[in-house]
């Protein structure tokens, strides 16, 4: 009954429509990050490590060709020199610029894994030895299972658990979040994090990782690039432009026969060279999406963790883009953390007004939100202002652990709330009975799921205040969003079915789990999967693992127990549970850049045959030239254009993939319909301008 | 376009239309194996063949089993037809003598590239003809080995379709049917009915169903004429109804003993269409979604009634070279007008058109006109729905997988969009669909664009086995642009399953045999193997309830869709080979330049 007493800090009121607290944004184009990406670039070219991505090595291979015949035509002073020079030039450039959105992504995320890494200080642990004495080690000498001390104004000198004593702790450096924490032996707070901070007390920790393996250590490999592996749908996806540049590749090389048949044929123009054709093939395999396609990937999980939530793969990440089941717990999620007033039940005899009275009085110099939702309630319903009593020689009594009450004596009165069990021995103590109308209220609401509070005036048993879950401001909508979007919420709270139906038909929640217990969870986790449903959910007890494990993403609370966090696949370090919620639109997010790229690419290819047909073929068949429908002002200039538009578009498209596009909560079909007029239509309208305003330009300059 | 020629179509859509439904819910009954009204009457068929051939029915087999079954059949049915070609002389029913030491004057000798190039066409369903019937084979030949490949070719194609329909009607499962009892419902209920039906039908109408010798007739001017007969009917239906193609007389459908009166010309056309379109319908129904027929229905009408639209006037609008000639061919009161060429006078622009675009269409390749003689936009409508991988309505079955390929590659691109791993009926599609749809894409592309530009770098010396001495292109009857279309079309033709031609190169060599053989069977199994896997990969899978963030793969929306992603992904690869034949060839007939003989007119 003491839960209005937690020692914790006051409660988020942030709405649930604003989740970007605690977002770490970073400017997109910022200097040191740009320094390193631009080297990088360059790096990348190399072909060992280019092959991974076929589509950009094809590019390579086809700027190298380019070079060696753009050299030799420059040795035997053959060919159109110029043309074929600035032709190589913008191929090479194609390869650079999407190394470089690669390597910006990367970057980016190894900002933010430096960020991390700095967290990482070197410290000095006590360590304590079997025979009990303790010596001085540096924290990178400690193996998992070394037990340390830890007190006041120490740095944890690595992960690990409590094993015996309570402290607060600061963990402002990974959470950015200055209120301490309470770490305890036992229970599901006994976690700690490496590089933070006791503020007070001693306690004793097990360390359980060895260096360089902690949570941090591998999310900061998993964000430099070294662990990351492809995702499945990534890997999917680069099947398919692979298998599209091949089909390409067909179509060009046979081009060459096809042209050489016509001008045979006609005996008029010339088979146009390699370096045209390379260059229709470069315009038409899908570059835009195969420079980009990684970049999107890292920037995914770049943004996960600006969130502040530590993904353990890019799989999760993609996976919580399709979960449809969503298990959200009650409290603290759902509801916030603290349970208000609603309701003055007063015993016989006693009107409601004298105990909305009383209550007030004694809650005057209660703190707590619940206190202070009583003095509200009781102004609201009876308009009794909050009197300054302090005046008066009142003196409070504090909650305690040992009376479950908490109260004031003023005026010789001595007014008291808490516990109906405390109260009822309170009244009784001073003589006074207590009628059973006031026990039985206080049953009804227990079995209903709300909290009653009994209210007593020294001997006299006044009656029942009621406490009661209050959902959180935004819920509905944001419930309501992820219902648009396909998304079963489903409650989670320890609550009776009675309560639990009420609440969740308050918060518009589409299924609940009452008096759940860790097994209840994961048969319910199991069942949805059964259905073909995926399935997300947080949690942070030892309980919770399993159901953490079976879940589809699983994000563990950096407060709760080593266990929870090893079952999860994702660890929020804010270890605030309505997280979840963002983590499934970056997930969304995720695929839909991919997908609205992926369109984009393929659709431009229309323009640029109408650029690179005609300009390849008018020397043989004159009439083509009807084709050039952007009028493009020479062959060599139509040809340039679209390899320039080609490369330009992949630099223009950096900041959509390493932002991601913009997702709205809407149904599938009107999301579909909005990305396929910009990305599919667009894709196919947007290069005619582009490309006719770099033949505009290259005409001015006198480049071809 | 003229207004007989609007009011033709739009009647022919909607008897399409009407038959569509009770069409392919009956087959969805056959497949599912349900009694249907026909199993009284043909029951015994279906178990005395099971019994034959040690078939059990209930057993299912997993993807690989199916295919191989499917391979075994294929191969088996491929010796079959060789041999019966190559001793035909031997074997009954052969009144003309072909094959024998005193064969009729002008007829074509089977040689094993021929032989070859003819089973393995018959045997994928293309009906490609590197021969002329009449003049070639024997009744025997026609009716045991060729006739019995159009029944069977078709159920087989019926058969992967149903296979890959169960991919994703089923959860979790391992097996997707069994090919052999696929293959014989397919046969027995749906073409063997049908088939007797339309050929009594056609009897009716005047088309010959005879055994007898050719018929030595005297011409009113006296001169001796020899007109070929035979079992023309029964040859006639299948070929149609199991969208063959490979006609019993060389002139195909607009010999007037194949295809005599505008009904039976109408009658044909539609029953090209029926099972592709009747398909439709019976995989909505097995999804249990018919939305989901209805969808594909749409897109194959789009794509096919836009085709005829530009083929059609294309047609009608003529030659330009002939009206500055002074010839008036345009539409009046005394005439219909257009470009005659090639057509048959019975039939007119319109129902030409219309069949040279549903018989590309479907797969099927049958004509009654001579698309060679079409304008060049004319003839890059049937180009173009070749190379669209015949997902138009398609062959029977192949139009179905094939679509169903192209909605995968479509949903997964676009279902990215919807912010999910893209699903389709429920299915996640992922690394595996993808991968064996993007095989079926590139093996097709690959055939086309490859042995095309094979055979135009080819040069024979004198007195080799492949072809004549010199180019392979010196077999083409037309040169430029022109020729270039020819060639593109063979292969496209051949690669695609189709069996229609272009004509107008003599295809009858070994070079030519051996290269369009193989054309075939790259088209036919490189595209139904990956089906098949994807197949057994999405019949594994969990169904995943549909919700308002699935992608909606019913309305005009996903019609658009999917429209696009055929266009863009199967038709735009050719784009650069068809600018340089049909594309620049009807620019070049603007400026008054025709290519009808291999006399190239430019530069002199």
């Amino acid at each position: 009954m003491s839960t209005m007493h937690r020692p914790v800090t006051a409660p988020e009121e942030e709405t649930l429509l604003s989740p970007k607290r605690g977002v770490r944004a970073r400017p997109l184009f910022d200097p040191p990050i740009v320094k390193s990406a631009l080297r990088q670039s360059f790096l990348k070219l190399n072909p060992a490590t280019l092959i991974k991505n076929p589509v950009m090595f094809v590019v390579e291979v086809g700027a190298a060709l380019t070079t060696v015949l753009m050299l030799r035509n420059l040795a035997a002073g053959a060919g159109q020199i110029g043309f074929e020079f600035q032709i190589t030039l913008w191929l090479w450039f194609t390869v650079l610029f999407a190394n470089f959105a690669e390597a910006m992504a990367e970057a980016r995320g190894k900002a933010q894994a430096d960020t991390l890494r700095r967290t990482k200080t070197e410290t000095r642990a006590r360590r304590l030895l079997d025979s009990g004495e303790i010596e001085i080690v540096p924290s990178s000498a400690l193996r998992a299972g070394d037990v340390v001390l830890c007190e006041a104004d120490e740095v944890i000198p690595g992960d690990g658990e409590v094993i015996e004593g309570v402290a607060s702790v600061d963990e402002s450096v990974i959470t950015g979040e200055s209120a301490p924490v309470i770490r305890e032996s036992g229970g599901d707070r006994s976690a700690v994090t490496g590089g933070t901070r006791v503020l007070s007390d001693q306690i004793k920790i097990r360390i359980s990782s060895n260096p360089g393996e902690t949570f941090l250590d591998r999310m900061i490999r998993l964000v430099e690039g070294a662990q990351r592996q492809k995702t499945p749908n990534e890997i999917a996806l680069n099947i398919l432009i692979a298998g599209l540049t091949l089909i390409f590749l067909l179509a060009v090389v046979t081009l060459q026969p096809y042209a050489a048949y016509a001008v045979d044929t006609t005996k008029a123009g010339s088979v146009p060279s390699i370096v045209v054709l390379v260059s229709l093939l470069v315009c038409l395999i899908p570059t835009t999406i195969g420079g980009l396609l990684s970049a999107i990937g890292i920037a995914g999980m770049d943004r996960v963790m600006q969130h502040n939530v530590l993904a353990m793969s890019g799989k999760a990440v993609e996976a919580s883009g399709d979960v449809t089941t969503l298990l959200l717990d009650k409290t603290g999620t759902i509801t916030l953390g603290n349970r208000q007033a609603v309701e003055f039940i007063p015993t016989d005899g006693v009107t409601e007004a004298e105990l909305a009275d009383v209550a007030q009085l004694s809650s005057l110099a209660d703190e707590t939100p619940e206190g202070r939702s009583i003095v509200v309630l009781a102004k609201e319903k009876f308009g009794f202002r909050g009197r300054n009593i302090l005046e008066h020689e009142a003196e409070f009594i504090p909650f305690s652990a040992y009376t479950r009450m908490s109260g004031v004596d003023w005026q010789g009165r001595r007014l008291r709330k808490g516990a109906t069990d405390a109260v009822v021995k309170f009244v009784t103590e001073q003589g006074g009975r207590v009628p059973s109308s006031l026990t039985e209220a206080s049953d009804r609401i227990s079995r209903n799921g709300g909290t009653p509070l009994a209210v007593a005036d020294g001997a006299r048993a006044l009656g029942i205040v009621h406490l009661k879950d209050i959902v959180k401001g935004g819920m509905r909508e944001r419930l309501k969003h992820l219902r648009t979007m396909g998304i079963r919420s489903v409650m989670i709270t320890g609550d009776n079915p009675l309560t639990a139906a009420a609440i969740a038909q308050e918060a518009g929640v589409d299924d609940f789990l009452a008096q759940a217990t860790p097994e209840d969870k994961l048969a319910y986790i199991r069942k949805e999967q059964s259905l073909g449903r995926l399935v997300a959910m947080t949690g942070d007890g030892t309980n919770d693992a399993p159901a953490l494990a079976q879940a589809d993403v699983g994000v563990a609370m950096n407060s709760g127990t080593t266990a929870a966090k090893e079952a999860g696949n994702m660890v929020d370090l804010d270890s605030n549970p309505t997280k979840l919620l963002e983590i499934v639109s970056i997930g969304k997010q995720l695929l839909i850049t991919r997908g609205a790229l992926t369109t984009f690419s393929i659709a431009n290819d229309i323009a640029k045959y109408f650029a690179i047909i005609p300009a390849m073929f008018v020397s043989t068949y004159p009439v083509l030239g009807r084709l050039n429908v952007m009028h493009l002002h020479s062959p060599e200039s139509a040809v340039l254009s679209a390899v320039i538009f080609n490369a330009l578009i992949i630099i223009a498209l950096v900041p959509l993939a390493l932002r991601g596009v913009r997702c709205k909560p809407q149904d599938a079909a009107s999301l579909l319909r909005r990305n396929l007029l910009i990305y599919g239509i667009g894709g196919i309208i947007a290069p005619f301008p582009g490309i006719w305003l770099i033949d505009r330009v290259l005409g001015l300059l006198h480049l071809a | 376009m003229t207004t007989s020629g609007i009011l033709y179509i739009i009647v022919f859509f909607l008897v399409l239309l009407a038959i569509t439904k009770p069409l392919g819910s009956f087959m969805a009954d056959v497949y599912e194996g349900r009694r249907t009204f026909l199993h009284p009457v043909l029951g015994w068929v279906e178990n005395l063949i099971y019994r034959a051939s040690g078939v059990r029915e209930e057993e299912e087999q997993r993807w690989t089993e199916y295919a191989a079954s499917l391979l075994a059949f294929s191969l088996v049915s491929f010796v079959f037809v060789y041999f019966l070609q190559r001793l035909q002389g031997l074997l009954p029913l052969n009144p003309m003598g072909f094959g024998t030491a005193h064969p009729p004057a002008g007829a074509t000798p089977v040689t094993p590239d021929l032989a070859f190039n003819t089973a393995v066409s018959f045997m994928t369903n293309t009906n490609w003809q590197a021969y002329g019937g009449e003049t070639t084979l024997s009744y025997f030949v026609q009716m045991a080995a060729l006739t019995v490949q159009n029944f069977v070719s078709a159920a087989a194609g019926m058969a992967v379709a149903m296979a890959l329909i169960r991919g994703f009607a089923r959860k979790q499962a391992k097996t997707i049917g069994n090919f052999w009892v696929d293959l014989t419902r397919g046969t027995v209920y749906i073409l063997l009915p049908l088939s007797l039906l339309f050929a009594l039908f056609l009897c009716a109408r005047g088309v010959p169903q005879t055994l007898a010798h050719y018929i030595q007739a005297t011409t009113l001017q006296g001169a001796h004429q020899t007109i070929a007969v035979g079992p023309v009917a029964s040859q006639e239906a299948i070929k149609m109804l199991g969208t063959n193609g490979g006609g019993f007389f060389n002139a195909n459908s607009s010999h007037p003993y194949e295809n005599p009166t505008p009904l039976t010309n109408f009658i044909e056309i539609l029953s090209m269409l029926a099972i592709p379109a009747g398909l439709t319908y019976t995989f909505g129904k097995m999804v249990g979604d018919t939305r989901q027929g209805w969808t594909l229905f749409t897109v194959m009408s789009v794509m096919m009634l836009g085709g005829f639209l530009i083929c059609c006037s294309a047609e009608q609008s003529g030659n330009p070279v002939l009206t500055r000639m002074g010839v008036q061919t345009a539409h009046t009161q005394t005439q219909d007008g257009g470009n005659m060429e090639g057509k048959e006078v019975r039939f007119g622009i319109a129902s030409s058109a219309l069949w040279a675009t549903v018989t590309t269409d479907v797969s099927c390749g049958s004509v009654n006109s001579m698309h060679d003689s079409y304008t060049p936009i004319g003839g890059l409508v049937p180009l173009f729905n070749l190379q669209t991988d015949e997902v138009i309505f398609g062959g029977d079955g192949s139009g179905l997988y094939g679509i169903l390929l192209y909605a995968i590659v479509g949903v997964f691109i676009a279902g990215l969009m919807v912010g999910r791993t893209p699903e389709y009926l429920g299915k996640k599609i992922e690394q595996k669909e993808v991968k064996m749809a993007m095989i079926a894409v590139i093996a097709t592309a690959f055939s086309i664009l490859i042995f095309t530009g094979l055979t135009l770098d080819m040069h024979f010396k004198a007195n080799g086995y492949w072809n004549p001495p010199g180019a392979a292109i010196a077999n083409f009857n037309n040169g430029g642009p022109h020729g270039f279309s020819e060639l593109l079309y063979a292969f496209s033709s051949a690669s695609e399953n189709n069996g229609s031609a272009f004509a107008g190169i003599n295809v009858n060599t070994p070079w030519y045999n051996l290269m369009l053989g193989l054309a075939m069977l790259i088209g036919r199994f490189l595209f139904i193997i990956p089906t098949l896997a994807v197949a057994g990969s999405l019949a594994e899978k969990k169904k995943i309830p549909e919700t308002s963030g699935t992608l909606p793969t019913q309305g005009l929306l996903f019609v658009g869709l999917l429209v696009g992603t055929i266009i863009i992904i199967g038709a735009l690869t050719f784009f650069p080979a068809d600018s340089l034949g049909p594309i620049v060839e009807q620019l070049l007939m603007h400026q008054g330049k025709l290519f009808s003989t291999i006399v190239f007119p430019f530069g002199s």
